[in-house]
């Protein structure tokens, strides 16, 4: 919910990004405040994950210009675990599996890392078991992924959850939810949107990348932006996904001249 | 270099092997037919040892294990004396059992050893199992494990004295596993384990082999193990080397399978300075099965190298074998995977794999798997690699909080569980995972 006088969480301003000495993003800007919920669109290619990966700190990418500040901290200036333990949380387009290393095992070492930085108590097995379980139920997961290796062999859907999951485990400050929609069927789609909606409230804020109309009828964002060629090129409320469904992104192309630019 | 030092190394310790032996009579046995008996094969096995020479890196088994630093060390056999109490070594007994045999710098310490499943298994020390079950030991003992081209199974054998024996009567399946906890106390002496394994028709049992030290400096542990599987036995033997890192471990096992037959190993190191593990499985029947598993962590400086020899002379047998190896620092491990199938081995199902992590740039792992396959109607898989941690895992754990080094612990333990997880017992499994976390820790 845009509220004006609410604080800014995130600031982004004129970033570009490359690997391998080509630039992927080509001046990103981009204000968050706390309450609000962001979605961002675009072609395939069009930098999106690029984008998501660089908030998170992803070692393959050279920020070559521009600044990002996270409340206040300069957070191109941190290691992506300190991101983490700030409040930034990425669901990745394709979680990867681990083999070997137990879901419990993991989100309990991420979840008391992240606490004890923030400075709150830890949870010892036990206490964490009742703990992950309750939020498990939230997304309507069943306890048996605990026991599994962290992604292995799960299905789409199912590591798509277990993101969810873990966002919901470390509440950040900003989430990042890249393609969370793709590979959801429309019961999971549902369940995983109201997990979403119950984490978000008007102290955090939530970026998600989208193709689809359909996760915004669930999670109704307040401004939607379109990313190309490393851009942002237009932005704009809820209804330009609509309008994105109808017409396209060529569509765009003809209104572009006025709207190139134009930031939340 | 070494063909003068290990000559000097031979003979000192078969002047020492002289000296003992004329005592052998007087060691306790009776002087009866059976002690007549190992006397001889203790004399057969000096003599062979006379004849062998020790290894060097020119020898194509031993090319990356330079085991030189160990000829300079002539070390004296261990003796039996200790002054052990109860509470130094139960820090090392296993919660889930009962049944424990304890040597201590190779000689049996019955105070310390028990047994609760009584009815199942006859079990105890060599010499008095020689005199209860002649035949049976005679039948088995020294017949597996070949000393004539091995010189540290030639010198085991011509030093053997106690040792663990376990008979799993027909059809009888022991309730609780075996614990086989060979202790290390003495510095700067060689001790020589021994153990034998019979498992008779259609019997079940779990053993672990667990080499332990309780002090800090050089020594040499030369064991050996037998296993004779007879028709429809299973075994599960678990093998754990946990030795100082200043020891240097010797260790030759020999695997005989007889028809239907199963063998089920999981071998784990972590310790000596310089390691070697032979490993020779032998299908001497149809339709027998051997699942092995080794894991390898070692860090510093230490060397392990693992020897496997899976020999598959009868057809319808299957093996597979997984081996990984962890090196850290300025560590070396070694892996050399023999299978051989032999003419006739038709339908024989085989397959091996070889995983290997290196966790340092000074790190160095060499694996090699060798197929040696003389039938046409086979199955037989096999791969190696050796690779680094993942950056795309690290990035992962990173991005959920994890410290850049809680992260490479995590994904270096996990590389390691999966052989871990192989392991029936949860206590034994947790305190070797500690052991793994300490050692990924404490490397950095
Ligand atoms: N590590 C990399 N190495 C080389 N090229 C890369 C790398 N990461 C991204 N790219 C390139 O950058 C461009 C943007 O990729 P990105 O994954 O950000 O697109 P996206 O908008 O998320 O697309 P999609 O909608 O398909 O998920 C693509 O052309 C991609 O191939
Ligand atoms: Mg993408």
């Amino acid at each position: 919910m845009i509220n004006q006088n609410s604080q800014t969480i995130l600031n982004v301003k004129n970033l570009h990004a490359n690997t391998d000495g080509t630039e992927i993003l080509k001046g990103i800007n981009l204000t968050v405040k706390s309450g609000e919920i962001h979605a961002i669109m675009g072609l395939n290619g069009s930098g999106k994950s690029t984008f998501a990966k660089v908030l998170a700190g992803h070692p393959d990418y050279t920020v070559t210009q521009g600044n990002v500040q996270f409340e206040q901290q300069d957070l191109l200036a941190m290691n992506s675990e300190e991101r983490a333990q700030a409040g930034i949380f990425l669901a990745f387009q394709y979680p990867i599996e681990i083999p070997g290393v137990a879901n419990n095992q993991f989100l309990r070492l991420a979840y008391n890392t992240v606490q004890s930085k923030r400075g709150n108590e830890e949870l010892d097995p036990l206490e964490f078991d009742d703990f992950v379980r309750e939020k498990m139920k939230l997304l309507e997961m069943n306890p048996d992924f605990l026991d599994r290796s962290v992604n292995e062999g799960f299905s789409g859907g199912e590591k798509k959850r277990n993101e969810i999951l873990q966002m919901a485990l470390l509440e950040p400050k900003l989430g990042i939810l890249d393609e969370t929609d793709s590979g959801l069927d429309i019961d999971a789609l549902k369940i995983v949107a109201k997990g979403v909606n119950h984490l978000s409230n008007k102290d955090n804020a939530m970026i998600m990348i989208t193709h689809y109309q359909r996760l915004l009828d669930h999670i109704v964002p307040d401004y939607v932006h379109v990313m190309e060629s490393g851009r942002i090129i237009k932005t704009g409320g809820k209804e330009l996904a609509l309008e994105l469904e109808k017409h396209g992104y060529d569509w765009l192309h003809s209104h572009q001249q006025n709207n190139a630019g134009v930031s939340a | 270099m070494s063909e003068l030092v290990s000559n000097d190394y031979l003979e000192c310790l078969l002047k020492s092997l002289s000296i003992q032996s004329e005592g052998i009579s007087s060691l306790g046995a009776p002087a009866n037919n059976q002690s007549a008996w190992l006397k001889q094969l203790r004399k057969q096995a000096i003599d062979r040892a006379g004849q062998l020479r020790l290894p060097t890196i020119k020898d194509e088994a031993w090319r990356f294990t330079d085991i030189s630093p160990l000829a300079k060390l002539p070390f004296k056999p261990a003796q039996a004396l200790h002054t052990l109490k109860l509470s130094d070594i139960q820090s090392f007994f296993i919660e889930e059992t009962n049944n424990r045999l304890v040597f201590i710098d190779g000689f049996f310490a019955p105070e310390f050893s028990g047994i609760t499943d009584k009815e199942q298994l006859i079990i105890g020390n060599l010499p008095s199992l020689i005199e209860s079950h002649a035949s049976l030991v005679a039948s088995h003992l020294a017949q597996h494990a070949q000393y004539h081209d091995n010189i540290f199974t030639a010198l085991n054998t011509a030093f053997v004295h106690d040792g663990a024996v376990i008979i799993v009567p027909k059809n009888a399946v022991a309730a609780a596993p075996v614990h086989l906890l060979f202790i290390a106390t003495q510095k700067e002496t060689t001790n020589y384990p021994r153990c034998l394994i019979v498992g008779e028709a259609n019997s079940q049992v779990t053993l672990i082999e667990d080499y332990v030290s309780l002090q800090n400096d050089a020594y040499v542990t030369n064991s050996v193990t037998e296993c004779y599987l007879a028709p429809n036995a299973q075994v599960q033997h678990i093998r754990i080397q946990r030795e100082n890192t200043d020891a240097y471990h010797l260790a030759n096992c020999a695997v005989s399978l007889d028809h239907a037959s199963r063998y089920q190993a999981v071998n784990v190191s972590f310790g000596a300075q310089i390691s070697r593990h032979n490993l020779d499985v032998g299908f001497k029947a149809e339709t027998g099965e051997c699942a092995i598993d080794g894991l390898t962590i070692i860090t510093d400086g230490q060397l392990a190298d693992t020897h496997s020899c899976i020999d598959h002379i009868k057809p319808n047998c299957t093996s597979r074998q997984q081996h990984k190896c962890i090196a850290d620092d300025a560590a070396h491990a070694v892996f050399n995977g023999n299978i051989i199938v032999r003419p006739g081995a038709q339908r024989t199902d085989s397959s091996q794999s070889s995983r290997n992590l290196l966790l340092s740039g000074t790190a160095q792992i060499d694996t090699k798997p060798q197929l040696e396959i003389f039938a046409d109607d086979v199955k037989c898989a096999h791969g190696a690699t050796v690779g680094q941690l993942d950056n795309e895992e690290i990035f992962y754990l990173k991005s959920r909080g994890l410290s850049e080094l809680a992260a490479r612990n995590l994904l270096t333990y996990a590389f390691g569980a999966e052989i871990l997880n192989r392991i029936p017992l949860a206590s034994l499994k947790h305190s070797l995972e500690q052991i793994v976390l300490n050692q990924t820790q404490s490397s950095r």
